[in-house]
């Protein structure tokens, strides 16, 4: 058998009459990259929203590394190893950029109940902060306010935090949002190098950055997966290209 | 314990229950659709309170007195929100809170000064005077109560009517789950969120010339339903009106039986005066217990409407 | 960081200067005030602690100011007519000691905080806010209707707490005394602000869903943070039944949660210190006018809705320049 990290099965959630996710099933191969793509709508958001844990689905199962989690709040399966980053940047403003990374340091030990150290001096906290911010490329942006650090900036500061959470799957929604030529460039050479270690799971729009990192390729359509295979397989399948990259693509 | 007594603190129950209604209602609209948390809303009681026993000092009139309620509350909201607090909408609720506290202590002075400390009394209406019998075999039940249970329910059933059937309220809905896309059908939004606040000083002053009769006018007299409002608006569920109706009935209900009936219960394990003693304590509890239950159960109320 | 530190030596050597002050200018009064200042900013610390940092709006937290001036009004009221304190599995006839009776307040205050905390943290925003007043409305009723102790009419308190080597019976000691404890409050705070803890806190101010995605289960802090802040509440409590020999249930209403509130937003919202300037400038504010009209209300309540309209950095923020935000 093949050695999934992440197997969801059945998975169902309803907004009125809308399905978000229709039976939804996929799994997710240790070390590999797996996109999620479809159209708008197609219920990608939600259904990454459904394995972390703040959307609650009305049916179907979540396993990961084998252990059913769908029932988990957000912080346990956080802990376990299941960690997200988010479309629109969604980072703590008032923090410097190395307090935020330090933050998701702490988020990964036991408890944060310690009262008297003042956190600024804590040396052995922020050199490991600092080790995350110089592998996405921020170590000279220490200091800044990440409220005020530059739109692409924040991205690479989100990857930063979400590997500071020391995951085993990464779930990336849209990490390329907003971002230009250069930053997505960037952010492709970040990214390329987890995979192996990590497994990814991807919702991107940008199909280039797709085919460049994906080794699986999941389609959906309001809620349902209508093809999953290899990025060429894909690429090639007809009812992918009349559902979703139109005809002409 | 009888059956007639069961029934009459029954009725006394929805009677409380529904003068609740009219206030969260008008609380729970404002805050659904302007995301405004009001404490200022009991000061809008008070001020149809004082307006009625006023308009019937003069007049003796008791249908003008509510009317007179009606207009000066609904009146003094709109002057209040175009003075401030529509500044408030899009702030957060700390503010809110601290800003429309500032608008009770101006009120309570402010009906301290030109109606002095002393409380006002009202008489209920001739008409609705005596009491009726209602069930063979138990006592007369005051008709006026009657008469304030059969208003709550006619305005419940109105409000309804509004929200369901109507432009505003087809917008009232609108604008609570999709802002944006009231302002983009090219609706005054402005006017609509004074409108929309202005029903809800009514109904808070329509509930304060319900209540002159039954309580004594004074200033705190709006505090004092605030919190019980609250109380009723956590069981409901924030912006829903209907659950500002079942949570309305319920506390109305669960206060007055916990009033009636604790003491008496106390009195088969205790000498009467430290069951009374204890009983009135206890009873005056008995609604904040409800809400911890609601609480542990359904943390965001019963018909939960928004997001929070 | 030097315009921070000047301000805080000079509102440091003021303070330390009242009771001499007072003295000179044969206004024995002041002494009194100013006390009143020092316990309330105590109160506004312990409330800012988790609405500026923790950004918990909590409108209930003269509830913990009430609890803690109880307990000591009820502990000194069995050792003077030297009755067993009831609900006890032993007999304890109250004591007068404050050794005893302030640790016993503030523990006692944290625990109904543990409680309301508890319920109240389920949900958030302004559910929180309603709840917590709701709760605090439900303490201040009981007090009101509790007949054993006082009901509407309050306990006096027949002598102040005892404390080896003190009198606490003169004002200037018991000035002083409150000085230090509010010093030592404020710096605990402080503390537990820039520790792990506090970053923790500080952080599910801003970004709550977030933090619970980095895997951490943000209720528990703010819940402990919740609990702090009523042992410090319980504190101020100590302090006040011992200032007025008095406690009512006055003391739990819910206006008294809205000045504590409105001292946190003078001041300026997340400045621990600021809460003593918030402190006296209303306190001062209240003695000042009610001196002109007995209607102060009048002034104080669109002076308020000024205050937050327009005036949102505090008056701390102002005098200590930029750098002190978020201090």
């Amino acid at each position: 058998m093949t050695d999934a990290i992440l197997e969801v099965q059945g998975l169902s959630k309803f907004f009125g009459a809308v399905a978000a996710s229709d039976s939804l099933t996929f799994q997710v191969e240790r070390g590999c990259c797996h996109a999620l793509i479809g159209p708008n709508g197609a219920g990608k958001s939600t259904a990454i929203a459904q394995i972390t844990g703040e959307v609650r689905p009305d049916g179907g199962s979540i396993r990961f590394n084998g252990r059913e989690i769908s029932r988990w709040p957000v912080h346990r399966r956080a802990r376990a190893g299941l960690n997200r980053s988010y479309q629109i940047t969604s980072i703590f403003p008032a923090f410097s950029a190395l307090d935020t990374v330090a933050l998701a340091v702490l988020a990964r030990q036991p408890h944060a109940f310690r009262f008297w150290r003042d956190a600024r001096r804590d040396e052995r906290l922020r050199r490991s902060a600092r080790s995350f911010l110089d592998r996405v490329g921020l170590g000279d942006r220490a200091d800044v306010r990440a409220g005020d650090l530059a739109h692409g900036e924040q991205r690479q500061l989100e990857v930063a935090m979400v590997l500071a959470t020391n995951p085993q799957l990464v779930l990336l929604d849209e990490p390329m949002a907003g971002m230009g030529r250069a930053e997505t460039q960037q952010m492709l050479d970040i990214l390329r190098p987890l995979k192996g270690s990590l497994s990814l799971l991807l919702v991107e729009h940008d199909m280039d950055v797709v085919f460049a990192l994906a080794d699986v390729v999941t389609v959906l359509v309001k809620g349902r997966v209508i093809a999953s295979g290899t990025p060429s397989s894909i690429r090639a399948d007809a009812d992918v290209r009349r559902a979703y990259l139109g005809d002409g693509a | 314990m009888t059956a007639q007594l069961v029934f009459e603190q029954t009725l006394n129950g929805l009677q409380q229950g529904v003068m609740l209604f009219l206030m969260a209602a008008g609380l729970t609209l404002v805050f659904g659709i302007m995301h405004l948390i009001n404490l200022a809303h009991g000061s809008l009681y008070m001020v149809g309170a004082y307006a009625a026993a006023t308009v019937i000092a003069v007049t003796g009139n008791f249908a003008l007195a509510v009317a007179g309620a009606v207009v000066a509350a609904g009146l003094t909201g709109m002057v209040v929100e175009l003075l401030a607090l529509r500044r408030l909408y899009g702030r957060d609720h700390l503010d809110q809170v601290l800003a429309t506290f500032g608008v009770i202590l101006f009120f309570n002075e402010l009906v301290k000064i030109l109606w002095g400390a002393q409380a006002l009394f009202m008489a209920p209406p001739a008409w609705l005077a005596g009491s009726v019998p209602i069930l063979p075999g138990a006592a007369p039940y005051p008709a006026y109560r009657l008469f304030i249970i059969a208003v709550g329910l006619v305005v419940a059933l109105g409000l309804r009517q509004l929200i369901v059937g109507t432009r505003l309220g087809m917008l009232i809905r609108a604008g609570a789950t999709h802002r944006d896309m009231v302002g983009a059908l090219g609706v005054n939004i402005d006017r609509l969120f004074t409108l929309v606040f202005a029903l809800g000083a009514a109904l808070a002053g329509l509930a304060g010339a319900m209540a002159g009769p039954l309580l004594a006018i004074e200033v705190g007299m709006g505090e004092t339903i605030l919190i019980l409002t609250f109380v009723v608006i956590i069981i409901g569920g924030i912006g829903s009106v209907r659950g500002a109706l079942v949570g309305a009935l319920l506390v109305g209900v669960v206060d007055t039986y916990g009033r009636a009936f604790l003491p008496l219960a106390l009195r088969t394990l205790l000498p009467p005066a430290a069951a009374d003693g204890l009983g009135a304590s206890i009873s005056g509890i008995a609604i904040y217990v409800l809400m911890a239950g609601v609480l542990i159960w359904r943390p965001r109320g019963l018909f939960q409407a928004y997001g929070g | 960081m030097r315009r921070r530190s000047v301000v805080l030596a000079a509102g440091l050597a003021l303070l330390l200067a009242v009771p001499p002050l007072a003295a000179i200018a044969g206004e024995p009064f002041a002494v009194t005030l100013a006390s009143r200042v020092l316990i309330y900013a105590l109160a506004a610390a312990s409330l800012d602690f988790i609405v500026g940092y923790g950004g918990m709006v909590s409108f209930g937290h003269a509830a913990f100011l009430g609890l803690g001036a109880y307990t000591v009004g009820i502990v000194a009221s069995h050792a003077f007519d030297g009755t067993a304190v009831p609900l006890l599995p032993f007999a304890w006839h109250g004591t007068d000691s404050a050794l005893i009776q302030w640790p016993l307040a503030m523990l006692i205050s944290a625990l109904f905080a543990l409680v309301i905390g508890a319920l109240s943290l389920r949900t958030a925003g302004v559910y929180f806010i309603m709840i917590t007043l709701a709760f605090a409305q439900m303490l201040y009723h009981l007090f009101l209707t509790l007949p054993t102790y006082g009901g509407q009419d309050g306990l006096n308190l027949w002598r102040r707490s005892e404390i080896p080597g003190l009198d606490l019976a003169d004002d200037v000691s018991f000035y002083y005394l409150t000085l230090a404890l509010l010093i030592i409050s404020l710096l605990i705070l402080k503390r537990l602000v820039h520790s792990r803890f506090g970053m923790v806190l500080r952080a599910g101010k801003q970004n709550e869903p977030r933090l619970q995605a980095l895997g951490i289960p943000t209720v528990r802090y703010k819940l402990l943070a919740f609990v702090i802040a009523g042992a410090f509440g319980g504190l101020a409590g100590a302090l006040t039944v011992n200032h007025t020999e008095f406690v009512g249930p006055g003391l739990l209403h819910w206006t008294r949660s809205g000045e504590l509130l409105v001292i946190v937003i003078l001041g300026g919202l997340g400045s621990l210190y600021g809460s003593v300037v918030g402190a006296a400038v209303l306190l001062i504010l209240e003695e000042v006018i009610a001196g002109w009209t007995e209607h102060w209300m009048i002034v104080l309540g669109p002076f308020l809705v000024l205050v937050v309209l327009f005036a949102r950095r505090g008056l701390y923020g102002w005098l200590a320049g930029r750098e002190a935000e978020g201090d």
